[in-house]
Order: C-alpha cells, then sequence, then structure tokens
C-alpha cells in the first residue's frame, strides 16, 4: 500500500494510458466487457486522483522522478545539483486542477456510457476519451517544459479526433480540423519557445528554467510564444474563435470536458505567468496584470454579446464558456498586477485570485453540467436548434432541474456555486478598480437573462405534439449529471472549507514562487 | 565565416517558418496549408537540432572517447525525435480530416468550407 502510494503521481496518468490502450483488446469480447472496462477505467482514474489531491493538501506538493531509484529525491548525488530526469511536481494549484480534471472525467464517462450507446466505434472513442484525461491530466502535473508539451499535444489530438467522430455531413470534421489546425501551430510556438530557452539555460525543468532566468530578449519573445499559444487553447477573446465551433459540435460529453482540457491551459498560462517568470516581471507586473485584466474583460463582454441572439443551444453555451473564462483572468490579472504591493496584495489581492482560481473549479462542474443537459435534450429530440424547442418540462422533469441549476450557478445566483467565487471576485476587483467590478457584474445579468431565455425555450410552454414520445434520458446519465449538481450545490452552500483548504493554498502556491523552485533545488 | 556558417541553420529555420505560416495563411487549398503546417514543423524541428550542434563534436556516446573531445547535446536530440513522432500523428490525422471533407463538401478550398460561421 505504502508503495502504491508512492508511486501515485505516475498512475495518474498511466492509469488512464492502460485503460486507453486495452480497451480496444477488452472491447473485441464484447458490449458488456467494454462497458465494465470503461467504468472501472473512469472508477479508478478518479480515485487515483482524488486521493493524490487529497495527499497534496494534506502533507504539501508532491515530486515524482521517474525512473530514479529514489522517486523523491529531484537531483540525484552525481548530477551536480541539477535534476536529470522528467520530475512531475503538483502543488495545491496542480492538484486543484486535478480534482477538477478526475470529477468532470467521472461523470462525463458515466453519462457517456448512455448518451453514446447508439453509436458504432465505441472502442476507439473511449480510447481517445481517456487519452484526452490523461493528456489533461500530465498537464497539470508535470514539471518540465518539453513534457507540458507533449502533453499539451497528447489533449490537442485525442481532442481534435473526438471533436470530428461524430462526421455529422462534414460540419464536425470542419470544426475538428480547425481546433487540430490551431493547436498545432500553438503547440510548434511553444516548443519554439522551449527550444530558445534550452539553447540559452540547459535545462527544461520549469523551476530549474525559472531560477536561471535572465530575461534577455530571446526570453522576452520565449514568453510570447509560450502565453499567447496557451491563451489561445484557453479561448480567451480575440482568440476564441475555434471554441463556439468546437464545442457546439462535439459529442456533449466531449464538450463538457474539452472545457477542463481548456482549463488546463489556462493553468499552463497562470504556471508561466507566475512560476516561471514571476520574479522577472517585476518592473512590469502592473503591465502584465493589465493583459491579463484585458483579456478578461473582453472574453467576459464579447462572450455573453455573441452568446445573446444564438440559436443553437450548445452554440450559445460555448460563448458563455468564452465569457466565463473572462472572470477567472479578471480575477487572477488583478492578482498578478498587485503582485509588488505586499499591502495591496493581502487586502484584496490574494482574494481575487482566490475569486479566479475557485471560479475554474465551478466553472467546470457547472458548465459541465449545462452541456450534459443540452446533450440530454439533444439525445431525445435530435435537435438543438432553440425554435424547434418547448415543452420539454412535462417530459424530462429530472435534466430541467439538473439545466435550472446550472444556469442559476453560471449567472452567480446564491445559493450556487458561481455566487461563491463571483463574489469574492466582485468585492475584491471593486477595490482595485470599480469599473472592472461594474462590468463584470453587469455581464452577469446579459448571462441571467440569456440563460432565462434559453429555459423558456426548452422547458416552459404547453407540451408538444412533435415531443409526446420524448422521455427522461437513462440512469447513467442522470447519474453523470448528478454527480456534477451535487458539487455545484455542496460548494455553493459551504464554500469556506473549500477556498480555506484547496483554494487559498492555491493562490499561496502561485504567489510564492520560491517555493516551487525550492521543492526541486532545496534551499531558499 | 566559421559564425556565419552556423548561424546559417538559425537563417533557414526562421526562413521555413515564414513560409510555412504564409502557406497557412495565403492560400486557399486544405491540402496546402497543411504543407505550410509540415514546413513549420521541420523548421523547429531544425532549430532544436542546430541548438544542440557543437562545432568538431561527437556522437554523445561515451565510450571510446578521448578526453576534453566535444559532444553535441543529446537532449536536443531526444525532443526531435519525440516532435518528430508528434507531427506525423498530427499530419496524417489532419490529411485523414481533409479527406473527409473532399468526400462530403466535394472541395478542398476553404472559401467554400464554411457550415460553421455564426
Amino acid at each position: 500500500m505504502a508503495t502504491l502510494l508512492q508511486h501515485l503521481p505516475a498512475l495518474l496518468v498511466a492509469v488512464p494510458l492502460f485503460a486507453a490502450f486495452t480497451l480496444p483488446l477488452v472491447g473485441r469480447t464484447g458490449a458488456p466487457a467494454r462497458t465494465a472496462w470503461v467504468f472501472l477505467g473512469a472508477l479508478l482514474t478518479a480515485a487515483t486522483g482524488l486521493l493524490l489531491a487529497w495527499q497534496v493538501f494534506a502533507h504539501g506538493p508532491l515530486l515524482y522522478v521517474f525512473g530514479a531509484a529514489a522517486p523523491h529525491v529531484p537531483t540525484p548525488m552525481d548530477s551536480g545539483g541539477i535534476p536529470i530526469r522528467i520530475i512531475f511536481q503538483i502543488d495545491a494549484l496542480g492538484a486543484l486542477m486535478v480534482v477538477i480534471a478526475s470529477l468532470s472525467s467521472l461523470a462525463i464517462i458515466l453519462y457517456s456510457l448512455a448518451s453514446d450507446s447508439r453509436h458504432s466505434g465505441k472502442d476507439s472513442f473511449y480510447s481517445l476519451l481517456f487519452l484526452l484525461v490523461a493528456g489533461v491530466l500530465g498537464m497539470v502535473s508535470t514539471g518540465d517544459l518539453f513534457n507540458f508539451f507533449v502533453f499539451l499535444e497528447i489533449s490537442s489530438l485525442s481532442g481534435a479526433a473526438l471533436v470530428a467522430y461524430r462526421v455529422d455531413k462534414g460540419q464536425a470534421v470542419e470544426a475538428g480540423l480547425k481546433y487540430a489546425l490551431l493547436s498545432t501551430v500553438g503547440a510548434l510556438a511553444f516548443l519554439v519557445a522551449v527550444g530558445l530557452l534550452f539553447a540559452q539555460y540547459n535545462a527544461l525543468n520549469i523551476a530549474v528554467v525559472a531560477s536561471r532566468l535572465q530575461f534577455t530578449p530571446l526570453d522576452q519573445i520565449a514568453l510570447v510564444l509560450l502565453a499567447i499559444p496557451l491563451a489561445m487553447k484557453c479561448g480567451a477573446v480575440p482568440m476564441h474563435f475555434w471554441t463556439p465551433d468546437a464545442y457546439s459540435t462535439a459529442p456533449s460529453s466531449i464538450t463538457a470536458f474539452l472545457v477542463v482540457s481548456s482549463q488546463a491551459s489556462l493553468y499552463g498560462l497562470f504556471r508561466i505567468l507566475f512560476s516561471l517568470y514571476g520574479h522577472l516581471l517585476e518592473f512590469s507586473w502592473l503591465t502584465f496584470g493589465w493583459f491579463l485584466i484585458i483579456l478578461g474583460v473582453l472574453s467576459m463582454f464579447i462572450g455573453v454579446t455573441m452568446a445573446i441572439p444564438q440559436k443553437d443551444v450548445k452554440r450559445l453555451m460555448a460563448y458563455h464558456a468564452v465569457s466565463q473564462t473572462g472572470y477567472m483572468l479578471l480575477g487572477v490579472g488583478v492578482g498578478l498586477a498587485v503582485l509588488g504591493n505586499a499591502e495591496a496584495l493581502t487586502a484584496y489581492g490574494r482574494t481575487a485570485m482566490a475569486g479566479g482560481l475557485f471560479h475554474i473549479l465551478n466553472h467546470a462542474m457547472y458548465k459541465g453540467l449545462l452541456f450534459l443537459t443540452a446533450g440530454a435534450i439533444f439525445f431525445r429530440t435530435g435537435t438543438r436548434n432553440l425554435n424547434k424547442l418547448g415543452g420539454l418540462g412535462h417530459h424530462m422533469p429530472w435534466t430541467m432541474v439538473f439545466f435550472m441549476i446550472g444556469a442559476l450557478a453560471i449567472a452567480g445566483i446564491p445559493p450556487f456555486n458561481g455566487f461563491a467565487s463571483k463574489f469574492l471576485i466582485y468585492e475584491s476587483v471593486f477595490r482595485f478598480s470599480p469599473f472592472l467590478s461594474i462590468i463584470a457584474m453587469l455581464v452577469s445579468i446579459l448571462t441571467l437573462a440569456s440563460f432565462v431565455k434559453v429555459f423558456h425555450a426548452m422547458f416552459m410552454g404547453a407540451a408538444r405534439t412533435e415531443f409526446a414520445q420524448v422521455r427522461e434520458v437513462p440512469i447513467p446519465m442522470i447519474a453523470g449529471m448528478a454527480i456534477l449538481a451535487a458539487v455545484v450545490i455542496v460548494t455553493g452552500l459551504m464554500p469556506r472549507p473549500f477556498i480555506d483548504h484547496m483554494i487559498l493554498p492555491a493562490v499561496n502556491a502561485l504567489v510564492d514562487r520560491a517555493d516551487y523552485i525550492a521543492a526541486i533545488l532545496g534551499g531558499h | 565565416m566559421t559564425a556565419f556558417l552556423l548561424s546559417l541553420p538559425f537563417v533557414a529555420v526562421l526562413a521555413l517558418i515564414f513560409i510555412g505560416l504564409g502557406a497557412m495563411l495565403f492560400k486557399r487549398n486544405l491540402i496546402k496549408i497543411l504543407m505550410g503546417l509540415s514546413l513549420f514543423e521541420s523548421a523547429v524541428n531544425l532549430l532544436l537540432v542546430a541548438i544542440g550542434y557543437r562545432q568538431d563534436g561527437v556522437a554523445p556516446i561515451f565510450t571510446h572517447v578521448p578526453p576534453h573531445t566535444h559532444m553535441v547535446l543529446p537532449t536536443v536530440q531526444a525532443l526531435t525525435l519525440t516532435a518528430i513522432v508528434i507531427g506525423v500523428a498530427t499530419l496524417a490525422m489532419m490529411l485523414s480530416f481533409a479527406m473527409i471533407i473532399y468526400r462530403k463538401y466535394g472541395t478542398v478550398d476553404i472559401r467554400n468550407i464554411r457550415k460553421l460561421n455564426g
């Protein structure tokens, strides 16, 4: 047992990879065996992730050196004090992302067991899904720049293949191609930056590079080449144009996980800005903080205004996802802007960052839930067009309840979790700049208006004759949605323990850059 | 002269990156866009290998090497191999997407592949 615990970080990616590659073999023995294998794989992946995160929150950051005799010792005795192997470094921020990915992977895999039961090609579908999960989990746990690139590519490739999976007269393939093309160009730019950093500092480990960084002109080019692709992958305006296409054409369970994969890129962006470059931006924290804030405000506002006129319910939700990402950028951006000002940082900077990071968790849960309800409606009615839907409250009461929970959470209505994180953002951003806080509230009101319209169009009204045959969705789909809804309600009713034990340690992990480096190189 | 020769690979990298990006931005044929992407990819691989080059360096294998001999960097070569494998997978997947699009739409001209606007 102790050995197993010691190797948890390796298992975190090994379990989903093993599930992915054995699935086509198990699938040959029949559908029940495959379903059992998928279920087992999802359960084990989530259990590994949650156990690992619990270890981090209880005992502090975890290190894992791949292929070393002692996996907790980052620098071997004979290496001259530098790490020579690939290292997983999971601090509180990484653990927070692992929790998000574990919970939502479990929920969406449960859901997809029923929602994709009518389609063919299930072996490769679930293989790709497990690869996507492994990619996201790897991205948020690795402490190595090149390794991050590899996991980024694993998640982009499997994500693009899954977006295109249900060809849908070519539209899904069109969206998948767009997603793959942008991801690959972004990842290649990222690789150029990794090359530039390696050429100067002879290291790939994030902590080692961070300790040697001089902020030469090449480093500045590298910063741009690292930050822009990650901002694009998390769907920030003005690089959001792939999101509505990919999110609306992918199968709903996949869309719910693409949200998490976007947020893994957001994690990468924060890691680069704070842990890798944090100390060197000293003279320009305000500039880089405002860079995130402006991205955030643009995303919030343009996202929501583009969402309002949409007729396709998943496209509408995709624009709302862009808009909600803006809140996270705004919260963390305010924190970055006041990083040099210790007084402002304690007064409201940390709270703003806590709001931003808490919103990542909350967003993954309620947005996943909303995409799953849209998928449930598509599953029974065969349309995503709001003008053709109506009166479904009579037929699908559970889906309606779950949709209401998700919609109220995204609009920031108490007692759901969206309120808990948005309130932290409002109150702290107000002390930084009242104007930004007012924009954030205005966007919330527009979000509420938009979801009231959607709710009305889908569920209200008299029962329609064309939907007379429509029934509630099967149990696994309800179970998947129920997991996410339960998290939305629990984190909404009792945000305090979550903020104290998960979010604030994650904020400290970002702010205290020296700890991140000391974990690898020792000393302060 | 040697300095010029040593910087030549980096000039080639820049040129290839811009040719690749240019093809992706200005060509309308999907296949040509993917060719541009492939050029970009090769440029990045060339950059990585060029970073590891040392003048008069030998292969980084520790047997039978006289002391104080320069070796080329092995790490970037390992990175390049990984990047090549990833690149092949990406390109194969995108070409198969292009095939499906041609089958469904009857064209690979991106001006006509626009069902998703809005």
